[in-house]
């Protein structure tokens, strides 16, 4: 902008009116122009002038003779958004026009969470931005298809509508554990994200154990969730026994589904077990004799 | 005559020297670091119980085994090994990485032959300054009085083979383009299920407890904004080492924040802040917290007390106990810690306890520990 000559500067000021204290210079820009076409702006008066073009991706000056139509390379409009082109001679004349976005080429697509336990209600949502191939945000409503897939199964298809370029959809996680695939596709350009579906919360925890030599030896029945999905390995079980001595506590992580562990007591316990906030039963076990 | 100025005061000078040296381990009553002699072989008689015990530790302080050994008496049960181990500990334990900075004593009781006496031993560790109290006895034997140290049992662990499903998480950085969105994984689902303010001697203190509802290992901290009326920030602290950072899935961590010298009454907001990252975590070592109880002791206080059983086949260094109290409405009123200074090794138990202010001591009707573990070489 720094080349810009006052008079056109005083277009800049007054761009949206295009309109600029000169008789004797007229510039028309074209109603449409795409990004990445080549187009032409036409000019009435006669004689040498200075035309300068200025937009989000492009600042330029060139002479052009008042009269003949000024050529705009295509590389000059690749990004989209508004552009000034100002024609000065004695005096200045400006108009402005927007260049939209081409057809879209890629699909931004965005998919959250990346870890969801199953059977939660509107748990994953997904938004989906069109794209032309000049990273342009393609703001024309198209149609965006979202399927989300868990195995076989298919949980959600539906097309959705671009608002302002945007389009985006919710849904509820499966109930099986596994990956859960969710496509967004727009003119058959898929794209493809991943969500690990986990198990939830374990349900009817329950524990068994047995007296041991060394004290007591307490397991849980393979831990599943509400769905029927094992709990991943890792997870923590608490373990409290409670007897005359006190009461010990095991932090047990599940291994092969069943967390276990080793409690020294002699005396008649009652030991409990707990993952996170869920409770099990109570396991009653006599003194050792 | 122009030298009997310099030659008096030398003379004077170096007596102050040796009454400085000799005087200070006799001191009565109260004895602490200042107690022994500053210079080798001008340690003091052991005539009195107090400078028996204080020449002691003196020694212990500077390791020299010998003398401490010496100031036993022949009753004693601890041997050279067991006596030297139990005072610079082994295995990486936290008592590997500690020194003794001073300690103070006083007398439970005295007779001509006999003397007992209650140290309280002031240890400088990589975790902060830790206090042991412990009783010590005393004989007379001819006119030295001489401590009776007995045999401390030192954890023994046999030749065995412990399988172990080594269960791990590691993170991997994916190598797929910088498409966006493509390589995101969300932090870990972490949630604080209480919060309490409580004020304590020390100033307004924060506790509660979280749990990690992820199936993933957790790295957490907690931070705390006190807000006053007018909405302005008080003091802002975090949790530090009173939790249990890194969280497996369902694992419940007590936390506790301090903020000294402000008085709760100022405080009309608390601003809770968690944050939660991924992290490589290890399922084991498995230690259980045995034999749990809440008793009073030798000076009076509640204390929680127990036995770590290290239920892996791995030596476990340090050992950090972090416990909540609950009232009788399952609310945590309080959390402390306490560090074991002794390593566990695989298959074996140490003692651990942890004090429970007066201020709250009758409130407590339940409680949880968890074991926050660190193992030399170890993640």
């Amino acid at each position: 902008m720094r080349f810009l000559p006052a008079c056109a500067a005083i277009c800049l000021a007054a761009a949206s009116g295009g309109v600029c204290a000169a008789q004797d210079i007229y510039i028309h820009a074209p109603a449409a122009v795409t990004a990445g076409d080549e187009a032409k702006l036409s000019t009435s008066g006669s004689g040498k002038a200075t035309f300068y073009l200025s937009g989000p991706g492009v600042s330029r000056k060139t002479d052009i003779s008042l009269g003949e139509e000024i050529p705009l390379r295509a590389q000059d409009l690749r990004v989209a958004g508004r552009y000034l082109a100002v024609a000065c001679s004695s005096t200045c004349r400006s108009t402005t026009f927007y260049v939209s976005a081409a057809q879209p080429e890629t699909l931004a697509f965005l998919v959250h969470p990346s870890r969801v336990p199953v059977a939660q209600s509107d748990a994953v949502s997904g938004v989906a931005l069109p794209f032309d191939q000049f990273h342009n945000l393609v703001l024309t409503p198209l149609n965006v298809n979202f399927q989300l897939t868990a195995g076989n199964a298919s949980l959600l298809s539906r097309a959705a509508p671009t608002r302002d370029g945007i389009a985006w959809f919710r849904s509820s996680s499966g109930r099986a554990a596994g990956t859960l695939q969710v496509t967004a596709s727009l003119d058959n350009v898929p794209v493809l994200r991943a969500v690990q579906e986990v198990a939830s919360d374990p349900c009817n925890l329950r524990i068994n154990g047995q007296r041991t030599p060394a004290g007591i030896s307490v397991q849980t029945e393979p831990v599943h969730d509400c769905a029927g999905n094992a709990v991943p390995d890792g997870t923590i079980v608490t373990f409290t026994a409670t007897d005359a001595g006190g009461k010990s506590t095991v932090d047990a992580p599940i291994k092969h589904g069943i967390a276990r562990a080793e409690i020294e007591s002699s005396s008649a316990t009652v030991i409990t077990a707990a993952s996170g906030v869920v409770m099990g039963n109570e396991l009653r076990l006599g003194a050792q004799r | 005559m122009k030298f009997a100025l310099p030659i008096i005061l030398v003379a004077v000078t170096a007596g102050l020297m040796v009454v400085g040296l000799v005087g200070a381990g006799h001191a009565g009553g109260t004895v602490g670091i200042a107690a022994g002699s500053a210079l080798y072989g001008l340690t003091p008689k052991a005539s009195t119980p107090e400078q028996g015990l204080a020449n002691l530790l003196v020694d212990v302080q500077r390791r020299n085994w010998d003398e401490a050994l010496s100031s036993l008496s022949k009753t004693s049960g601890a041997d050279k090994q067991s006596f030297v181990q139990e005072w610079t500990g082994s295995n990486g334990s936290l008592r590997s990485f500690s020194n003794l900075e001073s300690f103070d004593s006083r007398p439970l009781h005295i007779t001509n032959d006999e003397a007992q006496f209650r140290v309280r031993l002031h240890w400088t560790t990589p975790v902060g300054p830790i206090e042991d109290v412990r009783d010590v006895h005393l004989v007379r034997e001819g006119d030295i009085w001489r401590a009776v140290w007995p045999k401390t049992p030192v954890a023994t662990v046999p030749a065995q083979v412990i399988p172990v499903t080594y269960l791990r998480w590691d993170l991997v950085n994916g190598t797929s383009g910088d498409e966006w969105g493509s390589k995101n994984i969300d932090a870990p689902r972490v949630r604080i299920i209480s919060m309490n303010a409580e004020d304590s001697a020390e100033g307004a203190v924060i506790l509660g407890e979280v749990v990690n509802e992820d199936t993933i290992p957790a790295f957490v901290n907690v931070r705390a904004t006190l807000v006053d009326g007018s909405g302005n920030a008080i003091d802002d602290e975090s949790s530090f080492d009173k939790i249990d950072h890194v969280l497996l899935p369902k694992q419940v961590t007590p936390y506790r924040i301090d903020f000294p010298n402000v008085n709760l009454s100022k405080v009309k907001n608390v601003r809770m802040d968690m944050k939660a990252a991924l992290v490589p975590a290890s399922a084991d070592p498995v230690i259980g917290v045995m034999n749990q109880k809440i008793d009073s002791d030798v000076q009076g206080k509640s204390v929680l007390h127990g036995d770590l059983l290290n239920e892996s086949g791995q030596t476990v260094n340090i050992s950090h106990v972090i416990a909540s109290f609950y009232d009788n409405n399952g609310k945590v009123v309080w959390v402390a810690d306490g560090y074991v200074d002794r390593a566990l090794l695989p298959q074996s138990s140490e003692p651990f306890a942890v004090e429970i202010p007066r201020s709250v001591a009758s409130k407590v009707q339940n409680f949880h520990v968890v074991v926050n573990q660190y193992s030399l070489g170890r993640s």
